[in-house]
């Protein structure tokens, strides 16, 4: 007999013999499946077989059992589990010491039947919730489900393009990087005499003067960008600054994912460079820098500017691809649509926004600035389930305390949106974030229900 | 909870970083040494040597009830008034004051549970160089001498103790200003007409701080200018002392030659540091000496900033130096010399006579009182953060422990549950309703803590301030404005809990109308009662802010037993009178044991810390404060794993259970480590709740008489040099010894079992070892080395359930330990738990238990009581026993029955199954 089958039959047994007039006569907390073990007026053996004992001893508030299975019906063994039927609603089984403590545990009531504690029986009240909250859920997993095979096979398609273009803008790169390697050697040239001048004329003029050249940079470089930006689709990035080792603030050698993303991270939103939100961004001097010096080539080598800086925007474009083709967005790549989106959620204090596999935020609703949660570290969820929680980290450092981190717990749902957010522990916030990306394909809902057949 | 780091308005934060640049560890730049504390400096200067003081036997008085006599310093002629009262229980009191003060000078009030009552003294003796008094039995005398004035107490040939043999008797008198120059208002210009006040020693007042004392950037303006006291007592005979919390250092007190004197003076300490005698948050003027021979107390009743010295003429030997001494015949007998210095007030000091251990507490308890009877469920685990965040999270963490199967009480909140910090307020999105919480929490049968501190937020929209403010309630600053000063909240008043109206008020802010959303399962915790002022010289109030009349600087360590005690009489009152209160605080005093327990503040998650906390505790049950914790896992930093696991198992056995941990630190609920170490932490709590009947039992005892609950080893073997200086295991009560390991990868610890020709038993293996030995002891992490006394029963209940009250009808299991003579005595007590009516009422159950003759019997210890309880007797589990042929049952209607047993011939065990006579009546069962 299947399984599956004896359970339908136990379901039909139950519904058949409602109440509790057909109560089958076992001890109390033994459940139907060892009922078995415990043969009235015969000598009972301790489920482990270390001991055998006369029957009357069996649930008479005293434990003989080393393994507590002679008291399932009282609290009597430190180790021993009690079985509540709960008909109308899910089987459990409950530690023995919350026999007649006072407190319900069993909806059926069957747990305080000498506590003096006046339990009402609300299995049915529970199943019927349960079923209805199980038939939510089947409805959204089956909806989600569908969603993600859209998503899915959006993914695998933009995938497709970004591939076919990064082909394409690697064999333009390698054009544009000899251009630019021969440019650089006149650049460099120009550039040490000019940056004398410059500091000299900085002493003179100091920092009023200062105000002015950066102004005038940044209208420079918002004229660069904008007769760069032909197609409108320039991408300026994380790579793209990781590529210049002038920006790194520690001088290591190398400019970290964390390094740029603190240098710039308003405009990484939208992985388009523009100097409105450059304006934006405070930590700015480094990047001002290297913007000057484009600038302070500008009237010897107006030209070859024009070219390096094409030359940039070809490379970030390339490696930003590569970099987003790089992410791991699951096994079908059903979190691909997330990537460059935000969402928020409004709490009474703070707009909390997060955007996956970049960085979560926080911004007071009634002024001051926006606070790092963290930025996208890795999936994190157990062995069996990586893709049911994201990990992002090294965010705001707390005053003597951590970097502040967010835990982002995704559960299946219709919609894309953040449901909750909390500070369990300081600067460590979880957040919880409904997608269809993470719905399971479902069971039929007759199997949902049938699982639960004591339903 | 308790640290500088919050989030509070940006100007604070700045504030602090200033103030206390967030290092970790004790700044003790901001603390004051002896050096930088005037009249400790000015006392200290003054070197043992002939007494400046002489007797006055001519103004002699003898009264029924005491002996009065004047006292004059020769230099310049100010007079004293001594006065000294022979106290029943045999104690002395000295009690010395200006004879003709300027104005009075604050004694304490309120410590005293009353006038203590006196024996007539006998005048034995009487010449031109002194007196003798009968101090009535044992031979006691007490030898007062006029020139120079000492005070020696005698037993026979023995002098027991000596006063101001040292000459330190010193009385700063109350004096009125002579540099005008420096005086601002100008005021004090008659000073050239009271020339009988003129100080003889040519003061140099700037220097020496008495007018005024700087100390950071804070000024200390002294309107009367020096008043300090000191006085020294020699102890010969005496290598040991003990007491004096509160201190973070090692149980024997250690010599403070060449160092700083221990310091008494209620302080928020930033991160305290270990092993030195820097001030903490409370102060107990209370020290005990101890010898093979006697067990004294010095109880010295100053409520001001006290610093207290200790050299013995042997500390500072080597052995070889002690050798020599034997082998030359040096006939010096060991001698411990003790200096008190106080600020202001006068002395006042109670000499407890003993002569045991025993005898000092019921002394000491009968001058201030004997702990408050906790609630049972108070003596369970206590579950703590800074903070539990909102109502869901405490839900969910209540919902962990029954996940998890690990029982608890109490669930804490700490401050940033309330709205803004306003004490008495509940925050309005993280806490919008209390009341279901507290309910969710009572269908649980668990209870709450929720914390009010002294400090009250200055906002004309809080009800609080405003009757605080309206009724002038609060301290004043010396101008006479309220004194305002930094805390949680900000800008903050401190009300004047030295005022009885005020108290009364506070009190009646407790009442179920008045502090909304609270109800009866919610209890108190007062913080930062030292006070704590951010902004205050050493992070306290300025000593010249003013209660009435007197200042600060008169009563300062009284300030946190009186929020205490207004706190407890408010959890009382709402109760109509009827349930007992649960009220921690950080800061105390003599006396504060009445009103509930203490903790030892802000430590640190180091193994240390986690050692400190044994002699801390041992320190505070010795002069009358049994209800001591730490917190487990230790409050700043974040514990290793094997810390936090070894925290609960010690923890689990001292008295105030309670995990808490700091704001910044991650989350450490019990199951956040793994299932293995859930396990080992369930395993220690559930420890705790099996042996619950036994806590009761033994605060039942610190309660009735003053006994503590947590005892060195010395107290039960008074003659055993090798325990005087334990403190690295303890006892409870009489009966279980505790070894906790503290030790980082411990595999063994080395125990030292007491008592020769005593055993005792391994409470988890049944193991028997023989006393008066060293006992190495293998461990592995679930190890907790904990041994019962052969010749004690111990009572448990073996039905750990998730809380204390849902245990309260469990039947009892009977661990009787057999001593090498096959004999065994305890004792059960059993009453509701939770209401004054074992008091009011007698309404408990208190019984003998004993075996003697291979029979095992209950009988009634207190026939006057009467209370029922539907417990049992479900096992007795007999120690060190043969096997029986039979065992009988005898109950009092007559009825004989055979018990079945099981008997483990190897650890010598014999389990007696069942039988079930119920707790509270007389019942036998022989072994034949």
């Amino acid at each position: 007999m299947s399984c599956a089958l004896l359970l339908l039959l136990m379901s039909w047994a139950l519904a058949m013999r409602t109440g509790a007039a057909v109560e089958i006569q076992r001890p109390r907390g033994v459940p139907l499946s060892s009922e078995q073990f415990y043969e009235e007026n015969k000598p009972f053996t301790c489920l482990d077989g270390f001991s055998t004992i006369s029957f009357d001893r069996v649930n008479d508030d005293y434990c003989d059992c080393r393994d507590g299975s002679d008291e399932p019906g009282t609290a009597a063994c430190p180790n021993g589990s009690f079985h509540c039927t709960n008909a109308g609603f899910r089987p459990a089984f409950i530690p023995s010491s919350r026999i007649n403590d006072g407190i319900c545990d069993c909806c059926d009531t069957t747990d305080e039947y000498n506590s003096g504690a006046t339990c009402q029986n609300t299995c049915r009240e529970m199943g019927r919730k349960e079923r209805e909250s199980l038939q939510i859920m089947a409805e959204i997993t089956k909806e989600g489900f569908m969603l993600k095979q859209q998503l899915i096979h959006e993914a695998k398609r933009g995938q497709e393009d970004k591939q076919g273009k990064l082909t394409e803008l690697q064999g333009s790169k390698k054009d544009l990087e000899e251009k630019v390697e021969a440019l650089r050697t006149v650049k460099e040239t120009a550039e040490d005499p000019e940056k004398e001048a410059k500091e000299r004329h900085l002493k003179a003029w100091g920092e009023q003067k200062e105000l002015i050249r950066m102004e005038k940079d940044k209208t420079r470089m918002a004229e660069a960008f904008l007769e760069l930006d032909d197609d409108a689709d320039g991408y300026v990035s994380v790579a793209e600054l990781q590529s210049h080792l002038e920006l790194d603030p520690d001088s290591d050698g190398s400019l970290t994912e964390t390094e740029t993303q603190v240098r710039c991270l308003p405009s990484q939103e939208n992985n388009f460079y523009h100097t409105s939100k450059l304006q934006g961004c405070s930590p700015f001097g480094e990047i001002r820098r290297f913007e000057s010096k484009i600038g302070d080539l500008h009237d010897s080598c107006r030209s070859n500017e024009k070219v390096w800086a094409g030359g940039l925007w070809m490379t970030t474009g390339c490696m930003n691809l590569e970099k987003e083709i790089g992410f791991d967005f699951g096994p079908s790549a059903e979190f691909a649509y997330l990537y460059s989106q935000c969402y928020e959620l409004s709490t009474s204090e703070y707009i909390y926004r997060l955007c996956p596999f970049n960085r979560v935020s926080q911004k007071p609703k009634f002024g001051g600035s926006e606070t790092n949660l963290g930025l996208w570290g890795q999936w994190a969820g157990p062995e069996d389930s990586l893709y049911s929680v994201m990990k992002y980290d090294h965010g705001q450092g707390c005053w003597q305390g951590p970097n502040r981190s967010t835990t982002v717990k995704l559960t299946c749902g219709k919609e894309t949106v953040v449901t909750s957010t909390s500070e369990p522990s300081r600067c460590e916030y979880l957040m919880e974030f409904t997608t269809p990306a993470v719905c399971q394909e479902p069971a039929s809902l007759d199997e949902v229900l049938q699982g639960h057949t004591e339903l | 909870m308790a640290a500088f780091i919050v989030r509070m308005g940006p100007l604070l934060v700045l504030w602090l970083a200033v103030f206390l640049s967030g290092t970790w560890a004790v700044d003790r730049g901001n603390f004051k040494t002896c050096d930088q504390c005037a009249f400790c400096k000015r006392q200290r200067a003054l070197k043992p040597g002939q007494s400046l003081y002489r007797a006055l036997l001519e103004t002699l008085e003898l009264t029924n009830t005491k002996l009065t006599l004047q006292l004059i310093n020769d230099n310049n002629k100010v007079r004293l008034l001594l006065e000294l009262y022979r106290l029943q229980g045999n104690m002395t009191r000295v009690k010395i004051n200006e004879l003709k003060p300027l104005k009075p000078r604050f004694e304490v009030p309120d410590v005293l549970i009353n006038d203590p009552p006196t024996e007539p003294l006998s005048l034995l003796s009487q010449d031109e160089n002194g007196v003798v008094l009968s101090l009535g039995a044992d031979s006691q005398r007490l030898i007062v001498s006029a020139k120079p004035f000492r005070l020696d107490i005698m037993e026979g040939r023995e002098v027991l103790l000596s006063l101001n043999s040292r000459g330190l008797l010193a009385f700063e008198h109350l004096r009125i200003r002579k540099d005008t120059q420096v005086d601002p208002e100008g005021a004090e210009k008659k000073e050239e007409t009271d020339a009988a006040n003129e100080p003889a020693e040519g003061e140099t007042a700037k220097e020496d701080g008495m007018w005024e004392e700087t100390f950071k950037s804070h000024t200390d303006n002294k309107p009367n200018g020096p008043s300090s006291i000191s006085l020294d007592f020699s102890l010969p005979g005496v290598e040991h002392v003990y007491g004096i919390p509160e201190h973070a250092d090692s149980l024997k007190l250690k010599t403070t030659d060449g160092g700083d004197p221990y310091r008494l003076f209620n302080l928020d300490v930033f991160q305290y540091e270990l092993f030195n005698p820097m001030a903490l948050y409370g102060a107990i003027p209370v020290m005990l000496s101890h010898s093979a021979q006697r067990t004294m107390g010095i109880f010295w009743l100053n409520a001001a900033e006290t610093w207290v010295d200790i050299s013995s003429n042997t500390a500072g030997k080597t052995v070889l130096g002690q050798m020599l001494d034997y082998v030359q015949g040096s006939s010096e007998t060991p001698q411990t010399d003790v200096r008190w210095i106080s600020e202001s007030g006068i002395i006042d000091v109670f000499i407890m006579l003993g002569p045991t251990p025993t005898d000092v507490f019921s002394q000491y308890a009968s001058l201030t009182g004997t702990q408050a009877f906790p609630p049972l469920s108070a003596l369970a685990y206590h579950q703590c953060r800074w903070n539990y965040n909102d109502q869901e999270d405490v839900a969910a963490v209540d919902q962990g422990f029954d996940e998890h199967d690990i029982p608890y009480d109490f669930i804490w909140l700490d401050i940033e549950h309330t709205d803004g910090k306003r004490y008495f307020t509940w925050d309005p999105h993280k806490f919008p309703q209390p009341k279901d919480m507290l309910q969710g929490l009572i269908d649980k049968r668990r209870k709450m803590v929720a914390i009010v501190d002294p400090h009250i937020k200055v906002d004309s929209s809080y009800k609080i301030h405003n009757e605080i403010r309206s009724k002038g309630f609060y301290v004043k600053n010396k101008d006479g404005g309220d004194y305002e000063g930094w805390c949680w909240p900000g800008n903050s008043g401190y009300p004047d809990f030295t005022n009885p109206e005020m108290r009364a008020w506070w009190a009646s802010m407790f009442a179920y109308d008045q502090y909304e959303g609270s109800m009866e399962n919610m209890y108190t915790w007062n913080d930062m009662n030292e006070p704590s002022v951010f902004n205050g010289p050493e992070v306290t109030m300025h000593k010249d802010a003013l209660h009435g009349t007197w200042e600060n600087r008169d009563l300062h360590n009284l300030y946190g037993l009186y929020v205490q005690m207004a706190t407890a009489e408010g959890l009382i009152e709402r109760s109509g009178g009827v349930e007992r209160p649960f009220v921690l605080t950080r800061a105390f005093f003599a006396g504060s044991q009445r009103y509930g327990a203490v903790w030892t503040g802000d430590n640190t998650a180091d193994w240390d810390h986690l050692k400190i906390s044994i002699p801390m505790c041992l320190s505070l049950g010795l002069v009358g404060v049994s209800f001591c914790g730490a917190d487990v896992g230790g409050f700043f930093k974040s514990p290793s794993t094997e810390l936090l696991v070894r925290w609960y198992q010690t923890g689990a056995y001292q008295p105030f259970f309670r995990a808490h941990a700091h704001l910044d630190t991650p989350r450490r609920e019990p199951w956040l480590f793994g299932p293995e170490n859930t396990a080992l932490i369930r395993e220690a709590v559930r420890q705790r709740y099996a042996l619950l009947p036994y806590w009761y039992q033994l605060f039942y005892h610190a309660h009735h008489s003053g006994q503590p609950v947590m005892r060195p080893l010395w107290v039960e073997y008074t003659q055993d040099t090798a325990t005087f200086s334990v403190d690295d295991q303890f006892l409870l009560g009489r009966d279980l010894l505790v070894h906790p390991v503290t030790e980082e990868g411990a595999k063994g610890v080395t125990a030292y079992l007491p008592g020769k020709g005593e055993v005792w038993f391994d409470v988890h293996t049944f193991q028997k070892h023989n006393g008066a030995q060293n006992l190495y002891i293998p461990v592995t992490i679930s190890s907790i080395p904990v041994f019962q006394r052969g010749g004690s029963i111990i009572p448990r209940k073996a039905r750990v359930r998730r809380s204390s009250s849902c245990m309260e009808h469990d039947p009892y299991t009977l661990f009787v330990a057999l001593s090498p003579k096959r004999f065994a005595q305890g004792e059960l007590y059993i009453d509701d738990g939770h209401t004054f009516n074992f008091d009011k009422q007698k309404q408990f159950i208190h019984r003998r238990l004993s075996f003697a003759n291979n029979a095992l019997s209950s009988r009634n210890l207190a026939p006057g009581s009467q209370f029922i309880t539907p417990s049992w007797i479900e096992k007795i589990v007999i120690l060190g026993a043969s096997k029986p042929s039979k065992a009988t049952l005898k109950t009092p209607d007559g009825k004989e029955s055979l018990l079945e047993f099981e008997f483990d011939a190897s650890m010598s065990v014999l389990t007696l199954r069942k039988p079930g006579v119920n707790a509270g009546v007389d019942w036998t069962v022989v072994l034949q």
